[in-house]
């Protein structure tokens, strides 16, 4: 994996000198921070990040997380620079590797931003620590797998608008669409509809649990997203 | 000493369009070659598939002691390579650049910076070292792509069209530049530009659709197409009874007539090497015909490149 750490860091400070990535951060903190004080700071209520981590957070994230995604190798197609990374002794994999760290690293920066929720629920009450862990491992899984998705998009077309719009499409499906037609069936196509949904494996940890069948959900789902995008960066220097 | 580049029977399909057929060519190390060849040859095609960036449809290739296709990635640690565009990354700056470009070839932390000072040095970036790349002129960023692929110090150079869309004077600092290289790096260059080539390689290969059509030191094929020089003669004379009496002379390939104000105008190639002017000028001055003009025309690289791209 040479090389994938050196990707890594270049994707991630290229965030921080690019107005997509605060753009990101802008909406991400505007968004939680509404939802946040509309929900917790009012006496009676309980001392949890419940409200960052409910059931909305996969549909924001639905929204950004393309936009973080897009660029990473459409633009190296776009601007012929994948020419000059891929003549490098560096493999396929590493460089989706390094990619994808990159992503997922930025993504953790903007989690970490909402740590300072924390500070009113320790002053004012005593939160419950197992539901905050549940909840940022949710989070971060359910990132990886959007970013994985992205990246998959990314590497298919030297086209950022046609990634983000494709990553989106697939996103919703997956997050949303499929809950939604699974409320809707009986029998084993519900339960199918059920088990491939972000929305219902998130469920679990929405509630403070951890599941290990949700963990694998999301970490095979990445891995096999990952996988592809591999694949199709291998392909596409065989045309 | 082994080949620097052997390339056996490379063809590449783009779909079903045969960008390159069956090359086949070996460069010694050490030298400054000059891939030659019109817009649309496959020079860019051949370049790619030496850098280890797209597999051939068929055929081998070894670079530096390393199979192309089967140990790509070790071959790509001891090559430099600059494409077409000189793609790079517009938000960086160009130390940032090259420190990231030298951590990707796999050049030790402790050697990079010695390294970024060196191509720095070479390459002149002094001036705008610590600018970001989006704001830099065509020619800096072709010295910055250049620095760039002379940062892990390889030992074989792929450019691919070095000196396009510079100015003259940049073009004559670059040519300067690629031919210092040669002393410590095998170079290859592709150019659509034939002085190019004859002012800065040791050795050209001549493609032309896809096949090699030449290769050889640029004296030396000059010499070989110059051979085929051919005589102009320009006389009065019954147009038949001319053509007869000119190709009865030995060594004669071909003769050519045409009618011009007046005067006949004939273009004789010889046969070989052989020197016509002689055994013309006696002809004429036997049948006692009126000669304005009599001279040959020494074909040059120029226009045995020119006919190339005319197509034959
Ligand atoms: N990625 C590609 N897909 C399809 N055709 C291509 C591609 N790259 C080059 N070609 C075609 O292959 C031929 C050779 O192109 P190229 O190697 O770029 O020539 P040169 O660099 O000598 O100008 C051209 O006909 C070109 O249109
Ligand atoms: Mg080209």
């Amino acid at each position: 994996m040479g090389g994938a750490w050196t990707i890594t860091r270049k994707e991630l400070l290229g965030y921080f000198c690019s107005p997509i990535g605060y753009v990101v951060l802008v909406i991400f903190l505007g968004l939680n921070g509404y939802l946040f004080g509309m929900t917790n700071l009012e006496p009676g209520m309980e001392a949890s990040l419940r409200p960052l981590f409910g059931r909305f957070m996969p549909l924001v994230l639905l929204f950004i997380m393309p936009m973080l995604t897009m660029r990473l190798l459409s633009e190296e197609f776009r601007s012929g620079t994948i020419e000059t990374l891929m003549t490098a002794p560096i493999n396929d994999a590493a460089v989706i590797a390094g990619k994808f760290l990159g992503a997922l690293l930025y993504y953790m920066v903007l989690l970490a931003t909402t740590l300072f929720y924390l500070i009113p629920l320790v002053r004012h009450g005593t939160p419950d620590w197992g539901g905050v862990v549940a909840g940022y491992l949710g989070l971060v899984l359910v990132g990886a797998l959007y970013i994985a998705a992205g990246l998959l998009f990314s590497a298919c077309t030297s086209n950022q608008i046609i990634a983000v719009i494709c990553s989106f499409v697939f996103l919703a499906l997956l997050a949303v669409i499929t809950d939604w037609i699974a409320m809707n069936v009986e029998g084993t196509p519900r339960f199918l509809l059920q088990y491939i949904s972000v929305g219902y494996q998130y469920g679990d940890f929405v509630r403070g649990a951890i599941s290990l069948s949700s963990v694998a959900y999301f970490l095979t789902g990445t891995f096999f997203l990952l996988f592809v995008s591999v694949k199709v960066l291998e392909s596409r220097r065989w045309r | 000493m082994a080949a620097m580049i052997e390339v056996q029977n490379l063809t590449k399909y783009y779909g079903s369009l045969r960008a390159i057929s069956e090359l086949s060519f070996s460069i010694a190390g050490g030298q400054v070659v000059g891939f030659l060849g019109p817009n649309g040859a496959g020079k860019s095609t051949t370049l790619r598939i030496l850098c280890g960036y797209q597999p051939a449809s068929s055929g081998s290739a070894r670079v530096a002691g390393f199979d192309v296709f089967n140990q790509s990635r070790q071959m790509r640690a001891h090559i430099g390579y600059l494409p077409e565009s000189t793609p790079l990354y517009p938000e960086m700056r160009v130390r940032e650049y090259l420190r990231f470009r030298a951590r990707l070839k796999g050049v030790s932390g402790a050697q990079i910076s010695r390294r970024i000072e060196q191509v720095n040095g070479q390459c002149w970036l002094a001036e705008f070292i610590n600018r970001p790349i989006g704001q830099l002129s065509k020619g800096m960023r072709q010295r910055v792509g250049l620095a760039d692929a002379l940062i892990n110090d390889p030992q074989v150079l792929f450019l691919d069209e070095p000196t396009i869309g510079l100015d003259p004077t940049q073009i004559r600092e670059t040519r300067h530049l690629i031919g210092s290289l040669g002393e410590k790096h095998t170079v290859v260059l592709s150019s659509h530009i034939l002085s190019e080539v004859e002012a800065t390689c040791n050795e050209v290969i001549i493609i032309a659709r896809g096949h090699k059509v030449a290769q050889g030191r640029p004296r030396e094929l000059g010499a070989q197409v110059a051979g085929q020089s051919s005589l102009i003669v320009e006389v009065q004379a019954p147009a038949a009874a001319l053509q007869a009496a000119v190709a009865a002379l030995d060594g004669v390939r071909q003769v050519q007539v045409h009618e011009n104000d007046g005067w006949l105008r004939v273009r004789v190639e010889p046969q070989g090497g052989n020197d016509l002017r002689q055994p013309l000028s006696r002809l004429i001055q036997q049948k006692g015909w009126p000669l304005r003009e009599l001279r040959r025309e020494v074909a040059s690289l120029e226009d045995y490149f020119v006919k190339i791209v005319a197509g034959q």
